[in-house]
């Protein structure tokens, strides 16, 4: 948000010169605050309501007009959703899928960024148009051999597709690649060759401390993207007890009878965890994700 | 590492031998980026190839492969569910991605201008449901579209309108899949348009607001030019991903386990969704092979398409 700030001040002294600007007059700006507040208040919406329906019954629910204060039925609705699906089970599984995905991705990217970053080695510039290339690619078009591919290895209702595949992926070594390129000096690794640390040791321990706002940022997409997978999980997982908490909630749409409260309680049990998440390290979070968008190519 | 390879001489029958020397000189360099390439070649490129081959043949995933030659294209061209689903996820991408884009793109120049205050609330409010997942949100959308009784209708009642059968409605099945949609993914794609605006050098702004510029003006004729390769980029991935949405369609028109996929009417069958189908349930993996090698075909073909109506190079 630097440049944001820095830019406010002589535009700001540059426009009052200028006077009557439609957008940027007392009404345009009310009208723009209006776009946004009606915009956010769309978005934010839903997930108040999310938490209000989930404390009622169906037939209160179904009352028109529709409850929008807390009810009573909150336990009763947690009862009743544990009782529909293992929801501790799969939401340990969709974090633990998570965290260990997350991981090995920040590691592998982070080295492949670092590779592209600071080496300059024949045949750089092809693999690294071929990299970006495969982010062009639609993999889900893919998806019946990679299924095939997970059975041959024995790897259906097992962790491992949802874990391994991705590791190396294009779009974080890219990232990091921007990141790594902008944020690092040469003079940093050239230091601690002259001193004779292994290559491998400059990632780790002079490399690695530095990105770590970037680390941040893919830290949290990665997450969230495995976090919200649901299209693999529901090709790979058949047994009940390993599936994800996307997979696990899918079956309640199926289930007529469900009481809404309860399936809305299952929803909000997939959704508060990461939006808390989210809301915690929006603000890193933010200013990561447009550092590291900012210079592209 | 790049000061010290431009001392090394540029003699053309050296060439070789200097580019042998330079890569042993980076040989982890090649170690560091080789994970990729080795889980791409596994996991991605084997994939797809392999997903042409079996497009040739006629299988059930147990029992041999069946060669049948073109017999698999030939039956998807003649295929009137197979096109309705094509067309139905067409008529989503320009139904939920344009307005999105457009969405965006306003939110972005809002945001960015330096008189608002509350950038941070802004960003996240709007950046909330790309966080949740589609099969969450789905549950919750299916409660607010409810027919008779959904909180949708409810206010739409309040002025004056009839209620819709949002989700049963063959008419109403696929605008409320895009409504969805654009709820999910606008903050997402303002996030990154942000981020693009934000590279804009502020000095030029201040320049036409100098020289008197309106705001409409400077949005016009500085952001939109500058922005033009962010937004190609964005409509290209925005082309990918609407070719394989399936999260938010499977789940409003009835979930995974419906037996009448699309919905009423198969209103709401993507292509995606007729491919998991055919592949998973019917177990017809080749013919679901030759669904997506001509969904992959489109994909390439709407791009380029775009890029070349554009007139632009998306790798810019």
């Amino acid at each position: 948000m630097a440049t944001t700030t820095q830019g406010s001040f002589t535009s700001r002294r540059a426009s009052r010169s200028t006077g009557r600007d439609r957008l940027m007059g007392p009404a345009g700006m009310t009208a723009l605050y209006a776009v946004l507040i009606i915009g956010s208040l769309i978005t934010v919406f839903p997930f108040y309501f999310m938490l209000v329906t989930s404390t009622h019954r169906s037939e209160t629910i179904l009352r028109i007009p529709p409850p929008l204060w807390f009810g009573d039925r909150l336990v009763a609705n947690y009862n009743d959703l544990l009782a529909a699906l293992p929801f501790w089970n799969s939401l340990w599984n969709s974090v633990a899928i998570a965290a260990i995905h997350t991981a090995l991705v920040l590691f592998f990217c982070s080295l492949g960024g670092y590779g592209f970053a600071k080496f300059r080695f024949p045949g750089r510039e092809p693999l690294f148009a071929f990299l970006l290339a495969t982010l062009m690619v639609p993999g889900a078009l893919g998806l019946i051999p990679s299924f095939i591919i997970m059975r041959n290895l024995g790897w259906i209702d097992t962790w491992y597709p949802f874990i391994i595949p991705g590791i190396a992926n294009a779009f974080g070594i890219f990232w990091m690649r921007q990141y790594i390129d902008q944020a690092i000096p040469n003079d940093l690794m050239d230091a601690a060759r002259i001193d004779g640390a292994h290559e491998f040791r400059i990632y780790w321990n002079v490399i690695v401390p530095v990105i770590v706002p970037a680390l941040g940022a893919l830290a949290i997409l990665t997450f969230i993207g495995s976090w919200n997978n649901f299209f693999f999980p529901l090709l790979i997982l058949k047994d009940e007890a390993k599936y994800t908490l996307p997979v696990a909630l899918s079956t309640l749409r199926s289930l007529r009878g469900t009481e809404i409260g309860v399936q809305i309680l299952g929803a909000a049990g997939a959704i508060l965890p990461i939006l808390i998440v989210f809301v915690v390290a929006s603000r890193q979070f933010m200013s990561g994700l447009t550092a590291g968008a900012v210079k592209g190519g | 590492m790049a000061t010290q390879s431009i001392s090394v001489p540029r003699d053309k029958t050296n060439d070789r031998r200097v580019m042998v020397k330079e890569a042993k000189r980076n040989a982890w360099a090649y170690v560091f980026i080789s994970p990729f390439y080795l889980l791409y070649a596994v996991f991605g490129m084997f994939p797809l190839l392999y997903g042409v081959w079996l497009s040739f043949h006629k299988w059930d995933g147990i029992s041999p492969m069946e060669w049948v030659g073109l017999r698999n294209y030939a039956r998807l061209f003649v295929d009137d569910i197979w096109w309705y689903s094509v067309y139905n996820t067409i008529w989503l991408f320009f139904a939920a991605t344009v307005p999105q884009i457009i969405l965006a793109l306003i939110l972005a120049f809002i945001i960015n201008s330096p008189y608002i205050k509350g950038k941070d609330f802004f960003r996240a409010a709007f950046f909330m449901p790309i966080v949740a997942s589609a099969v969450a949100v789905s549950l919750l959308f299916v409660t607010l579209f409810g027919e008779r009784y959904g909180l949708l209708n409810f206010f739409t009642s309040l002025v004056g309108l009839p209620p819709v059968d949002w989700l049963g409605d063959r008419n109403w099945l696929k605008p409320s899949i895009a409504l969805v949609t654009i709820w999910q993914w606008t903050g997402y794609t303002m996030i990154i348009f942000l981020a693009g605006l934000q590279s804009i050098n502020t000095e030029l702004y201040e320049a036409a607001r100098v020289d008197g510029a309106q705001t409409r003006e400077i949005f016009w004729n500085i952001t939109m030019p500058l922005m033009r390769p962010v937004i190609l980029f964005q409509v290209i991935l925005s082309i990918i991903g609407a070719m394989q949405n399936f999260d938010i369609p499977v789940m409003l028109a009835g979930g995974t386990q419906s037996s009448s996929p699309g919905g009423t009417d198969r209103s709401g069958l993507v292509a995606m969704v007729n491919l998991f189908w055919t592949a998973f349930k019917y177990t017809e993996f080749g013919y679901a092979a030759a669904m997506a090698f001509l969904l992959f075909l489109m994909i390439l073909v709407f791009s380029f398409a775009y890029n070349r109506w554009q007139g632009g190079n998306p790798t810019d």
